[in-house]
């Protein structure tokens, strides 16, 4: 879909949430649901900042870590990818304790879904590193620069661009798990709506307006990552070079 | 910490568990492999889908699949759908990765050579025969691995089938769970299990891989 | 004790699994010498070029710069592998120009010849600077020091690579098929500049080409490789007019007819 398309699409599911939260069947949800999106905010921020940081850490050491660094990130790796979400947020919640660590609910919420995210954005990077042409390396080789430096001064802006896209999917994905949340009994939108139909059975009032503010939220992620993508095609990065 | 003789003892539950993991698997993924199949043409065959279904798409692909589960499960119902909780779970988790499947093949069918259609106009082919007999089997082949990485991201969502009591391995490791507030193994497993096949999906995805690029070398 | 060649390449030998590209290589470059390669493609003379610029490494002999081994140290004797530091110091009097220039595209013109002699000699940003306008200067681009590589052509493109070189202040330039990637109409503003390197400096140059007149002219001696050997070199003159081996009249003899 195209940036003005998205920007419609955002418009037009605004003004559908503020035109239901107006009418009497709606109105009692908004403020729950309100804290619930609050708190689905809040995670997704707290999560995604794990995530790209947890990303841009293996997925280097993957690359160009020493052996046993490089292994635990391989491990890292694998293991949150290969296993569920949902199995993740119940070890750290309920497993652990087990194991003598007690962690609040929504730690383990921002710790489970951040090195879930973050394990997935790990193959992202090494993928946009690699991507770099291997002129750009066998460049700075001629120029004498030490790895560190080609690394972090011509290497990485230039993946920085190649990965805006992913990472734009990245962020719905890591979105859309926030909701996942609800079953370690964090009171995100996901919880709230689940409260508020079990005490109302107005499930399809609850129900359709939960979507239409997860919908909008999608949205808003993606249109920043296309304008961010857009700005780092003209600003940073102008058309590669043959 | 860690109890041999528990982890014996639920491994034969769990085990039954597993089956219906793989059960909702596959008949979600044959859902979505059709359907996305689906969506895919019709923004092809009939330009004025395109519209509709590319929202569709959106609104799904932007959503929690467990908002849709429940909305499947409990909004159904006040529009005559009522559908028991596996049903329903397969229902939803194959809707949601046929958009995923309808991008990939869209992917498919734009990677095939606009040549290819000139041909079979040139021919004098009829637009029918045309995809079924020219398109889609040059854009099949090579997205089979996008194809087979959805079916494995699939597999690692149904524990959200838990939320509607479905009995697959989450629901079967919460049950056990609570019922002998030891909850190490169960989870642990559960989560070995999904490591052990994920691993051996992708290893499998890559020797497909290998296998198609050797065949179809472009 | 006269001092020693430039360059040597001393019974240097590279091979990719079994195929083996140089066998043997032995070729000696004196300072401020120019030396053209050429030679059909998979010959193995731009292994030559990437092997002194340490991005190939060598299966057996030794490369000398000044006399010093470049990825060997001598110790009690004895050459053994060189740590990365001994590389990069004999690393520094060489400069590479590439076929496809490989400028950073993140960079103005001006910055991608900045960035080294900053981030690697460690001038200060205004020497850098001043040093980089005197380049872009000298290969003519004084009015383009602030455009990104996608807004210049591919012969802008390819002075700025050589000013970018040339910021490092090496002994040796090395040019790898410097005009092979522009289109015909260009190639003739990136020889010029070549041809001023050579009148204005004492730069030892190698270069491999394709560009016959240009060898002829500008050499001071040409080698022919074939096969990963040196199958005939010599003055330049002599070598287009008169060629001795049998591959060096084949290869001109087609060079020629293709025109």
């Amino acid at each position: 879909m195209g940036l003005r398309a998205l920007a419609v699409l955002l418009t037009l599911t605004l003004a559908t949430i503020l035109y239901l939260s107006r009418l009497e069947d709606f109105r009692i949800f908004v403020p729950g649901l309100a804290q619930g999106a609050l708190m689905t905010l809040r995670i997704t921020a707290a999560a995604a900042v794990l995530a790209v940081l947890a990303a841009i850490t293996a997925g280097l050491l993957k690359l160009y870590g020493p052996a046993p660094l490089r292994w635990l990130a391989v491990a890292y790796i694998e293991v949150f990818r290969g296993t569920s979400a949902l199995v993740q947020l119940f070890w750290l919640y309920f497993v652990l304790p087990g194991f003598g660590i007690t962690i609040e609910a929504y730690t383990a919420a921002v710790i489970g879904i951040g090195l879930n995210i973050g394990a997935y954005g790990a193959e992202v990077v090494r993928g946009a590193v690699v991507s770099v042409a291997r002129g750009q390396w066998e460049a700075t080789v001629a120029l004498n620069m030490t790895r560190a430096q080609a690394l972090r001064r011509i290497i990485l802006p230039q993946a920085f661009a190649a990965m805006i896209p992913p990472w734009g999917n990245l962020l719905i994905e890591l979105l859309k798990t926030t909701a996942l949340v609800s079953m370690i009994t964090l009171g995100d939108l996901a919880f709230r709506a689940q409260q508020m139909n079990q005490t109302t059975m107005k499930t399809a009032q609850i129900f359709t307006l939960v979507l239409l503010v997860y919908l909008a939220m999608s949205l808003t992620v993606t249109l920043g990552m296309r304008l961010l993508e857009r700005r780092a095609a003209r600003g940073i990065l102008h058309a590669r070079a043959a | 910490m860690w109890d041999w003789a528990f982890t014996l003892e639920i491994l034969p539950a769990l085990a039954r568990a597993a089956v219906i993991t793989v059960e909702v698997t596959i008949l979600g993924f044959l859902i979505a492999l059709t359907l996305g199949l689906a969506l895919a043409v019709c923004r092809i065959a009939l330009p004025w889908t395109r519209l509709p279904i590319s929202l569709l798409v959106e609104l799904i692909r932007s959503t929690p699949l467990l908002i849709q589960i429940f909305f499947l499960y409990f909004v159904g119902p006040s529009f005559g759908l009522t559908l028991d909780a596996m049903t329903t779970g397969v229902l939803a988790v194959g809707v949601h990765y046929a958009t995923y499947c309808s991008e990939v093949y869209r992917a498919g069918f734009e990677s095939v050579p606009r040549g290819q259609w000139e041909a079979s106009v040139a021919l004098n082919l009829g637009r029918a025969t045309t995809l079924r007999d020219v398109i889609i089997p040059q854009a099949i082949p090579p997205v089979v691995p996008a194809l087979g990485n959805y079916l494995v991201a699939l597999f690692k969502e149904t524990p959200l089938l838990s939320a509607i009591a479905v009995l697959e391995l989450m629901q079967t490791a919460k049950i056990i769970g609570s019922q002998t507030f030891r909850y190490t193994e169960p989870i642990t497993l559960v989560g070995l299990f999904f490591l052990a096949m994920s691993l051996v999906s992708a290893w499998a995805i890559r020797r497909v891989e290998a296998g198609i690029n050797r065949r179809y070398r472009r | 004790m006269s001092e020693p060649p430039m360059v040597s390449f001393e019974n240097v030998t590279k091979r990719y699994g079994s195929l083996t590209v140089l066998d043997g290589l032995n070729l000696t470059i004196s300072r401020g010498e120019k030396v053209a390669i050429i030679g059909p493609s998979g010959s193995g003379k731009t292994t030559v070029l990437r092997m002194l610029m340490t991005l190939e490494t060598i299966d057996g002999g030794v490369i000398r710069v000044e006399g010093e081994p470049l990825t060997h140290t001598e110790r009690q004797g004895r050459l053994v592998p060189a740590n990365l530091a001994h590389i990069r110091k004999v690393r520094a009097k060489i400069g590479m120009v590439f076929q496809s220039f490989n400028l950073f595209p993140h960079m103005t013109a001006l910055h991608n010849c900045m960035e080294a002699p900053v981030k690697v000699l460690g001038l200060s940003r205004a020497e850098a600077e001043a040093r980089a306008a005197d380049l872009l200067e000298m290969v003519g681009l004084s009015n383009r020091r602030d455009y990104y590589p996608s807004q210049l052509s591919g012969g802008q493109q390819q002075r700025v690579a050589i000013a970018r070189a040339l910021a490092m202040r090496p002994r040796v330039m090395l040019f790898d098929e410097v005009t092979s990637a522009l289109d015909p109409e260009l190639v003739g503003e990136v020889l010029q500049v070549i041809r001023k390197l050579g009148e204005e400096h004492d730069l030892t140059m190698l270069m491999v080409t394709h560009q016959m007149g240009f060898a002829r002219e500008f050499a001071d001696r040409v080698c022919f490789f074939y096969e990963g050997r040196i199958c005939e070199e010599g003055e330049p003159k002599a070598f287009f007019q008169n060629p001795q081996n049998e591959r060096s009249r084949q290869f001109l003899r087609a060079v020629l007819e293709a025109g």
